[in-house]
């Protein structure tokens, strides 16, 4: 935080006096509608507090109406409250704020002036729809390729990221909410204008933000279930204590697999589950027998082999994870055909049960346990290997040993929560300037 | 039988209206013909994209709301005066409405109660404004206060909607009117604010720039509608993960097979009688499907799962474990707090906990028992009073028991969670 550098601090400063020169034109303007510019830069400013704290998003639909409604040095003020009194949650906050404001200034003063450009301010005061259509988009178009300029520089500097790339996704990302934020300013901009005034502007507001509020409940409601998901798997750890991790740890084995075999996305989510959860089904088995130590009789043995199938039993019911079951039934199958619950042979075991039998023989060499040393990666693959073909299918162990031999093997240690992004929070602080 | 009446009442009404502008309508014409047609293509595309409406989703079809209310309170189509009246108004809404819910129909799905309150809420709209509107009332209204009377307008129609849901659904399922009617207008701000605002947006734009604006003041609550149904069904595999994570002791040998999944719906249907809002009724259900967690960190098993008849000290020790366990599912502090409060004394209690406390004690001594099972335990239940298990508790499960057709000894199975005429009594031996 403390160590930003340099040059990030000159560019902001740089940002900042580019908008100070893009709002200075409005100051002796007596032509600037003053109240409208207050008014907005006002809901600006009052809405981003609530819209930050409840729904995660920002009122973009407020500055691309400044942006519609305004001239260009005019429409660059809007911003300016609201940003310079944000909440910053970390330092330098001066700075930061500064840069809030002025970037935000300067995407807006740019998105006027294109707009203003294409007689859009005719269109928009004559209530010309079909045509006012065409500069707002431009604008929109203008004002996204602007904050994302803006702040992949910004993360080009203090953060390293290639620029090129750090603005490619910015702009992707944010392009679709802000197309939809740019309809709703257009429409705040046409009925401002209109007889029934700034009241009628206001209400454009409500149903942006309760598309926000439900969008940010889906996320929150995703989020618990993958902590669900998790949680079946804690029940595990609680009954056998060696396990910790060695779940989270398999998803992940599975899922680079799964990538070095070109799959699609939605696979290799399936895989993940099927690796998180491929030992759920040790809840079923007795604890007394988990946390014994020593050797197990061959009844004992019979019981704890019973895993797999208790597994899919418990599975019976979340319909999403598919395959993943499959994955969870057949995952002590062997290709010679003498594994277990059912004995298949080769290609009758399904291919997800195949990635995770490797994923979860490579974790268990790979980590400390009670009766077992870890050993080191090289060793693990180099055992994988000897038992291709004979317990395991050779395309996933060279599949795993190509993906680690190029990215190396980081296993995680905890179960962390992968944030979902957010597309209508691009430019909150998370992809912001981080320092 | 005043809840029978009430419900007919609705029904019959809205039939009536629906039928009668049809026929009006059929006989003079339609009036304004391309924004009639606007505006039915925006509510078949709401209705279309409408989410299967779950419990928990109070307003599941935004869009189609918006758009047809928006209808109603249309005056006027890019600088010229419009004149369709009520009958036309409500004619185009319940034809389309009823077009674009044959997918539903076809799914077997109820959809009855959706069109009475589509039809009523319409109506109620349109006969407030069209009426007045057509004789040249506004005519002088400067524009900001005729903005705000159309807010108001169908703020009011909202909250008029939100008390024939609540007569429907009371009607419907035989729960308190009160708590439903809390519910409902609990959604008002939410949902229900969104659908005002964008009717009143709409009905000003379309007045002001023409039928352009319909696509692009639809855009926002399509979105919304979209993610509402996403929100629908990640919730749905959420409640499965959960009953899965609540079977999983049953697997276990732990405990009883379907005794999770009957506490919680049995627990529901005691927080309904209670008068318990939504929020709290999912929380008791999470608590109650996980109520037994905590038996999965035992060595070994309780006997038969029945935590009821332990010593004190222990059963809260399984249900301080458990409450560890749901603290990680996500399903969020509340839900933990009560099945760590399971087996406090009752005066310590949160209502949720008392209520799973005596479900699943009711649940134990039932089970395995003969026909006169549910009136013993009862019994045994008002007699563990003292300190054990909460009096209004027990009263309101033992009037769940009895109203619920408790002699006729229904399958277990047939009792899905939030389904309250189901028997909750069973044969002896009958597990799932």
């Amino acid at each position: 935080m403390e160590g930003t550098p340099a040059w990030a601090r000159g560019y902001a400063v740089c940002v900042a006096l580019g908008a100070l020169l893009c709002t200075l034109p409005s100051l002796p303007g007596a032509r600037t509608p003053w109240w409208a510019v207050a008014l907005l830069a006002a809901l600006y400013a009052g809405g981003e507090r609530i819209a930050r704290r409840r729904f995660g998003g920002t009122l973009h639909p407020v500055l691309l109406a400044g942006a519609f409604l305004l001239a260009p040095a005019a429409a660059a003020l809007v911003p300016l409250p609201g940003a310079l009194f944000s909440h910053v949650e970390r330092r330098p906050f001066l700075l930061r704020r500064v840069w809030r404001a002025a970037h935000a200034s300067l995407a807006v003063g740019a998105a006027a002036q294109v707009h203003a450009a294409l007689g859009g301010r005719e269109a928009v005061a004559g209530s010309d729809v079909p045509y006012a259509l065409l500069p707002a988009g431009a604008a929109v178009l203008v004002f996204c390729a602007a904050l994302a300029l803006l702040n992949g520089g910004m993360l080009a500097l203090a953060e390293g990221l290639p620029l090129w790339r750090a603005c490619r996704g910015l702009f992707l990302r944010s392009l679709a909410p802000l197309a939809v934020h740019g309809l709703g300013g257009l429409m705040m901009a046409v009925l401002w204008l209109s007889p029934y005034g700034p009241v009628a502007a206001l209400l454009v507001l409500f149903p942006m933000a309760v598309s926000w509020w439900v969008f940010a409940q889906y996320h929150r409601e995703r989020a618990a279930h993958q902590a669900t998901i998790r949680a079946l798997v804690q029940a595990v750890d609680i009954k056998d204590g060696y396990t910790r991790g060695h779940s989270e740890r398999v998803g992940q084995a599975s899922v680079l697999i799964g990538r070095e075999l070109g799959m699609d996305e939605s696979r290799i989510d399936m895989l993940r589950f099927a690796g998180i959860l491929h030992d759920v089904g040790k809840l079923g088995v007795p604890t007394r027998l988990l946390r014994k130590d020593g050797p197990l009789t061959p009844q004992e043995r019979r019981v704890i082999e019973l895993h797999p199938e208790y597994g899919h039993e418990i599975t019976r019911g979340i319909s999403f994870l598919g395959e993943a079951r499959s994955a969870i039934l057949h995952h002590h199958e062997r290709i010679d055909g003498k594994g277990y619950p059912y004995g298949l042979v080769g290609s009758q075991i399904p291919e997800p049960a195949r990635v995770v039998a490797v994923a979860d023989a490579f974790d268990a060499m790979t980590s400390t346990r009670c009766y077992s040393r870890a050993r080191p990666v090289q060793a693990a693959l180099e055992e994988l290997r000897k038992c291709a073909g004979a317990q395991f299918d050779p395309r996933m162990v060279a599949a795993l040993a190509h993906a680690i031999a190029r990215d190396g093997w980081h296993p995680v240690v905890t179960a962390e929560e992968d944030r979902p992004a957010v597309p209508a929070q691009a430019f909150d602080d998370r992809s912001e300037v981080r320092r | 039988m005043t809840v029978r009446r009430s419900h007919v009442a609705l029904h019959c009404a809205a039939v009536l209206l629906g039928a009668g502008s049809l026929l009006v309508t059929f006989l003079t014409g339609i009036e304004d013909r391309p924004v009639a047609l606007a505006f039915g293509v925006l509510v078949a595309v709401g209705e279309l994209t409408r989410p299967q409406s779950g419990p928990r989703l109070r307003e599941a079809a935004p869009l189609g709301a918006a758009g047809s209310l928006s209808y109603a309170l249309v005056g006027g189509h890019a600088g010229h005066p419009t004149h369709h009246g009520v009958t036309q108004v409500v004619a185009v809404v319940a034809a389309v409405s009823l077009l674009g819910s044959v997918p539903q129909l076809a799914r077997g799905q109820a959809v009855l109660d959706h069109l009475v309150r589509r039809v009523l809420a319409v109506g109620f709209a349109a006969v407030c404004f069209q009426p007045l509107h057509n004789r040249g009332v506004f005519d002088g209204w400067s524009g900001p206060a005729y903005a705000l009377l159309l807010l108001a307008l169908l703020v009011l129609t909202v909250l008029c909607d939100a008390v024939v849901a609540a007569a429907l659904a009371h009607s419907r399922t035989g729960w308190p009117f009160a708590p439903l009617l809390r519910d409902e207008l609990r959604a008002v701000p939410g949902i229900g604010s969104a659908v005002c605002a964008t009717g009143a947006v709409m009905a000003l734009a379309v007045a002001v720039v023409g039928l352009w604006a319909l696509p692009v003041f639809s855009v926002p609550l399509l979105l919304t509608q979209l993610s509402l149904r996403r929100y629908a069904a990640v919730r749905a595999t959420y409640r499965q993960t959960i009953a899965s994570l609540a079977r999983a002791t049953e697997i276990a040998g732990y405990t009883p097979a379907g005794h999770a999944r009957r506490v919680a719906a049995l627990s529901q249907a005691v927080g309904r009688d209670l008068g318990l809002p939504e929020p709290e009724l999912t929380v008791l259900e999470y608590a109650a499907l996980m109520h037994d967690i905590g038996q999965l960190s035992l060595v070994d098993p309780v006997p038969a799962g029945a935590t009821a008849g332990l010593p004190a000290a222990q059963q809260r020790r399984i249900a301080l474990l458990g409450g560890a366990v749901v603290r990680q599912t996500g399903a969020g502090a509340q839900v933990a707090a009560v099945v760590e409060r399971q087996a406090d004394p009752y005066p310590e209690q949160p209502v949720a906990a008392r209520i799973v406390r005596v479900v699943n004690a009711y649940e134990e001594k039932v089970r395995g028992s003969g026909p006169g099972g549910p009136l013993t335990a009862l019994e045994e239940l008002r007699l563990g009073t003292g300190g054990e298990y909460a009096p209004e508790v027990v009263e309101a499960l033992a009037r769940v028991v009895w109203n619920t057709g408790a002699a006729r000894w229904g399958n277990p199975r047939a009792s899905a969670p939030g389904e309250p005429r189901a028997g909750w009594c069973r044969t002896t031996g009958g597990t799932v």
